[in-house]
């Protein structure tokens, strides 16, 4: 019997350890604050992406909800975070980070129960509708937001009083990383808990879930706040390290793009979002000093063979993101022509 | 008082009727067998008391309380759980991980979301017991996908088992099995605690009339006789549309 409890608990806390391949990548994650200094500004960036994508990996990876409006929390709280420190409300900016990420998850906790119900083009649809809505809404509202101009005039104050954001991006760089680390160590415990574990469980095969006293519903609506909560925190960290915040923060493109990160890094390992938007953001910015013009050609024709060549093996490949190919790459190919006219997400 | 009743129950799909005025009473206790042809209603039955359908018309009672309009995984907490004909488990989760999440949801740790699954002994204590009284040990790192049939059959009923239930629903639980497997699943019915209340589907009959104090026989939806096993088997209306002559003999 006690070899037995021993072997049982033993295992399920095992699955929650951290691996050597783990410790490695953060310590190389944090040692490029020393070893790629001047790499910083697309470090933070990648690093927003990558909080970004955690944050859709937890509803996708772990939840099964695709979503095509994961920009709705992003730029909601992007917003937030402008305007509290545009006009002195919030100065701090750990704080109003904390209470940007608090009103995306409101955000998310109410838009949670239009998404419950439905297949999965009925939730792409109804997250793609509410970020369009929102982002109309920015629109119109201009005297707040600042419309196409974006939202002028935000200064953020030093990180705890102390430390000033600077124009290279280091202090910038080292806020995203810690925070995103932070959120990485949330979004762990939280996949390897009970609920996690409940919430693969009920991805799997909701019927059983529901029949084993699980109750569905709610945990889904846990799930898809704390994902807009994290989605807020990668929103209101690039207008705290931008100080700036516009209208592209709404955008469709934005939550495209998130997918093809995933579609990259793979879903439901958690680490999918972060690799993803390593190679995405390098990729990015090397296709693009080779071919400014035409670089999202360069990314669609990627998207395409990756999805192709992934077709054979599954892998850590989620269905779902499949399931959104089909629209992603029609979208993507026809970026190009549009260029000039719409391109907020390149920098 | 029963512990579990229904009150004129039934359920339409469409033009169909899958089942009507069905007035059931399950004893506390009992091993209650409910059989008929393919066909008949029994799963749908099982559905409409475990919440997967919702009647058209009926209502359910469990120990006193009316349940007709709850959810499914709220008469999971009120003690009332099933298993399914066509196995529905978590396939890319290990038997143990199964039972340990069906446990901690028991116990109320479903909604922990810091600790790991296996930091609380009360958890795990109980997920040994389980493994062992369905022979799970030897296959619970296993991937449940790639588990022999029989094995999924008992962890179909661990899973069940895991949520305490005192009134287990199990619809078909042997259907399926190849003999070779088949023994060790039907000493683990057999050996289910006394105080739980079974509610059992089954073909063999074998089993149901070696398990079962009391049968009901369900027949195009509706209830057609009801009473202990030796009634059953000589009624001859049960006879004429069910059993075969050579049953009556061996009882
Ligand atoms: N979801 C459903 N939709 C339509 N008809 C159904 C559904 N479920 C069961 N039925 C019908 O109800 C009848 C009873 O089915 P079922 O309860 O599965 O029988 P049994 O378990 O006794 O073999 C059958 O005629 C079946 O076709
Ligand atoms: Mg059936």
């Amino acid at each position: 019997m006690a070899p037995l409890a021993d072997d049982v608990a033993g295992y399920l806390k095992r699955r929650a350890r951290w691996s050597a391949v783990e410790i490695a990548f953060w310590v190389f994650a944090f040692a490029t604050i020393w070893l790629l200094p001047s790499k910083h500004l697309i470090l933070t960036e990648t690093a927003i992406l990558a909080l970004f994508a955690l944050s859709l990996d937890l509803i996708l990876g772990y939840a099964g909800i695709i979503s095509l409006g994961q920009a709705a929390f992003f730029g909601v709280a992007g917003y937030f975070s402008g305007l509290v420190a545009k006009y002195g409300i919030i100065n701090e900016p750990v704080v109003a980070l904390l209470c940007s990420g608090l009103v995306a998850a409101a955000l998310g906790f109410v838009t949670s129960f239009l998404v419950l119900r439905g297949s999965d083009l009925t939730r792409l649809m109804v997250t793609l509708g509410i970020s369009l809505m929102l982002g109309e809404l920015a629109n119109r509202y201009s005297n707040i937001t600042g419309g196409a101009d974006g939202l002028q005039g935000v200064t953020i104050a030093p990180i705890f009083g102390k430390f000033q954001f600077d124009l290279y991006g280091h202090t910038g760089y080292v806020y995203c990383l810690t925070v995103l680390f932070i959120c990485f160590v949330i979004a762990r415990r939280i996949v390897y808990s009970p609920f996690g574990l409940s919430l693969r469980a009920v991805k799997g095969n909701a019927l059983r879930g529901d029949a084993i006293g699980i109750p569905v519903k709610w945990r889904l609506v846990a799930m898809y706040t704390v994902s807009a909560g994290f989605a807020g925190i990668a929103g209101a960290l690039l207008t705290q390290t931008t100080a700036f915040c516009s209208l592209d923060v709404l955008s469709l493109n934005r939550s495209a793009d998130l997918l093809l990160v995933l579609i990259i890094g793979g879903t439901g390992y958690l680490y999918g979002g972060l690799i993803g938007a390593v190679i995405y953001k390098f990729m990015q910015d090397w296709i693009s000093t080779m071919t400014p013009q035409y670089w999202q050609f360069w990314i669609g024709l990627i998207l395409v063979v990756i999805v192709l060549v992934g077709r054979e093996r599954i892998g850590a490949w989620n269905e779902g993101v499949r399931a959104a190919l089909a629209r992603l790459v029609a979208h993507l190919v026809a970026r190009p022509a549009v260029l000039g006219s719409a391109a907020p997400d390149r920098n | 008082m029963p512990i579990l009743e229904t009150i004129g129950l039934e359920k339409r799909f469409g033009g169909i009727i899958a089942a009507q005025d069905v007035t059931l009473a399950v004893e506390k206790g009992a091993r209650h067998a409910l059989i008929g042809p393919n066909g008949a209603g029994k799963t749908t039955v099982i559905n409409l008391l475990s919440g997967v359908l919702k009647p058209t018309a009926g209502r359910i009672v469990l120990e006193g309380r009316d349940i007709t309009s709850l959810e499914p995984h709220e008469r999971v907490r009120l003690g009332m759980a099933r298993t399914f004909q066509i196995n529905q488990l978590f396939l890319d989760l290990t038997p143990l991980e199964t039972i340990g999440l069906a446990v901690a949801e028991r116990l109320g740790a479903g909604v922990d979301w810091w600790r790991p699954v296996g930091s609380r002994s009360a958890v795990t204590d109980e997920v040994v017991e389980i493994v062992e009284r369905f022979h799970l040990a030897d296959v619970m790192h296993e991937r449940t996908a790639i588990l022999p049939y029989g094995k999924q059959r008992l962890l179909e009923i661990a899973l069940a088992f895991a949520c305490r239930p005192h009134v287990l629903l199990l619809d078909e639980p042997a259907a399926g099995v190849p003999e070779a497997e088949r023994h060790e699943l039907l000493a683990t019915i057999a050996a289910l605690p006394a105080e739980v209340t079974v509610l059992l589907i089954e073909h063999d009959m074998d089993l149901v009339f070696s398990f079962a104090d009391r049968i009901s026989v369900l027949v195009n939806g509706g209830l057609f006789v009801d009473g202990a096993p030796e009634e059953v088997a000589r009624d001859p209306r049960v006879k004429a549309v069910y059993l075969g002559e050579e049953l009556v003999e061996r009882i």
